[in-house]
C-alpha cells in the first residue's frame, strides 16, 4: 500500500533561475507533501547559488490555508537567513480577504501585484531584512 | 437541522474519507464545486474551502484520519452547505484552549479551529477525551444566514 502510494507521481513545483532571482510558480492546489518539498528545494537552490530574491507566483492558487501560509512564511524566513528576500506575487483578492479573516499575515514576506512589479521592486529597493518585515505586513493588511 | 432538498441529484449527501493529504485535495475540490453550485460568491467559496482545508487537516493530523459528510441544505429560500468532520482520535480536553488563536499541539500555526470558525456562518464542535471530535459547519449563500436574519 505504502509502496503504491509513494510511486504515484507527485507534483513537483519547478524552481527557475532568472539571473540572481529564483522564480517559483505554484500551479493550483498543492498537496502538503509537495509544499514541504518545495520549501526544501527552494532553500537548496538559494544555498547553492548566489540568490538575491525568491519570487513566488501564487496567482493560480485559489486557497492559502494556515499550512500553505506557514510554508510560505518559512520559505521567507529560511531564505532570509541565507541572505535572500522573498516576494509573493499575484495573490488573488479572495485569497487576501480570507487570509486576513483567518489571521494569517505572512510576516517577513514582501508582496507584489505581479511578476513585473516584483522585478521593478527588486531594482528600486533591495530592502534590508528589517524593512522587509514591515513592508510585508503593510502589504498584507492593505486588502 | 433542515433536511436535504428535494433536488436529489444535487442535494445528495457526499461522504469522503480523510486519510491522506491527497484526500484533502479531493475534499477541497468537492466542496468548491458544491459551493459554486449553491451559488456562493468567489469570496464565499474561498472562505468555505479554506475553513474546510483547516478542519480536514485537523482530522487527519490530530484525529488520525476520519471522514467528511457534505450536504446542500435549504431553509426557506436560502441555500447553504453543511459539512460534518468526524474523527475518532484522542479528542479535545480543553475546547476553549483549542479554539484560541495561537494554541497548537501539532506544530502548526494554531489558527485552524479559531480561524475556521471565523470563516463560516455556523460552527459547532463536539469532543470528549477518548471519544474523537466532530465539527459541524454551515455556510449560507449570501452574507447573512437566515437564522441570524430572523433575530
Amino acid at each position: 500500500m505504502t509502496d503504491r502510494l509513494t510511486r504515484l507521481p507527485q507534483v513537483q513545483v519547478p524552481v527557475l533561475r532568472l539571473e540572481d532571482a529564483l522564480l517559483v510558480t505554484i500551479q493550483g492546489d498543492l498537496q502538503d507533501t509537495s509544499a514541504e518539498r518545495l520549501q526544501a528545494d527552494v532553500l537548496r537552490h538559494v544555498a547553492e547559488n548566489p540568490t538575491a530574491a525568491v519570487i513566488i507566483d501564487i496567482s493560480a492558487v485559489e486557497v492559502v490555508d494556515s499550512f500553505l501560509g506557514r510554508v510560505l512564511a518559512e520559505i521567507a524566513a529560511g531564505a532570509g537567513l541565507l541572505a535572500a528576500q522573498t516576494i509573493v506575487v499575484g495573490m488573488r483578492p479572495s485569497v487576501a480577504i480570507t487570509m486576513v479573516e483567518l489571521g494569517l499575515s505572512l510576516p517577513g514576506v514582501r508582496t507584489a501585484r505581479d511578476l513585473q512589479s516584483s522585478l521593478s521592486m527588486l531594482r528600486e529597493s533591495p530592502a534590508s531584512v528589517h524593512e522587509r518585515g514591515e513592508r510585508g505586513l503593510d502589504d498584507t493588511h492593505r486588502y | 437541522m433542515t433536511p436535504i432538498g428535494t433536488d436529489a441529484h444535487r442535494g445528495s449527501p457526499t461522504h469522503l474519507p480523510i486519510r491522506s493529504d491527497m484526500d484533502l485535495m479531493w475534499i477541497r475540490q468537492e466542496v468548491r464545486q458544491m459551493a459554486a453550485q449553491a451559488g456562493f460568491s468567489l469570496v464565499q467559496q474561498t472562505k468555505l474551502v479554506t475553513a474546510v482545508s483547516e478542519l480536514a487537516r485537523n482530522a487527519l493530523v490530530h484525529g488520525g484520519g476520519g471522514h467528511m459528510d457534505a450536504a446542500v441544505v435549504r431553509e426557506g429560500a436560502h441555500t447553504g452547505v453543511r459539512l460534518v468532520f468526524t474523527d475518532s482520535g484522542p479528542g479535545i480536553a480543553d475546547i476553549d484552549q483549542a479554539m484560541s488563536d495561537g494554541y497548537t499541539s501539532g506544530g502548526g500555526l494554531g489558527l485552524g479551529l479559531g480561524g475556521a470558525r471565523r470563516l463560516v456562518h455556523d460552527f459547532r464542535l463536539d469532543s470528549e477525551p477518548g471519544r474523537g471530535t466532530t465539527v459541524t459547519i454551515t455556510m449560507w449563500q449570501g452574507s447573512v444566514p437566515p437564522t441570524r436574519q430572523a433575530l
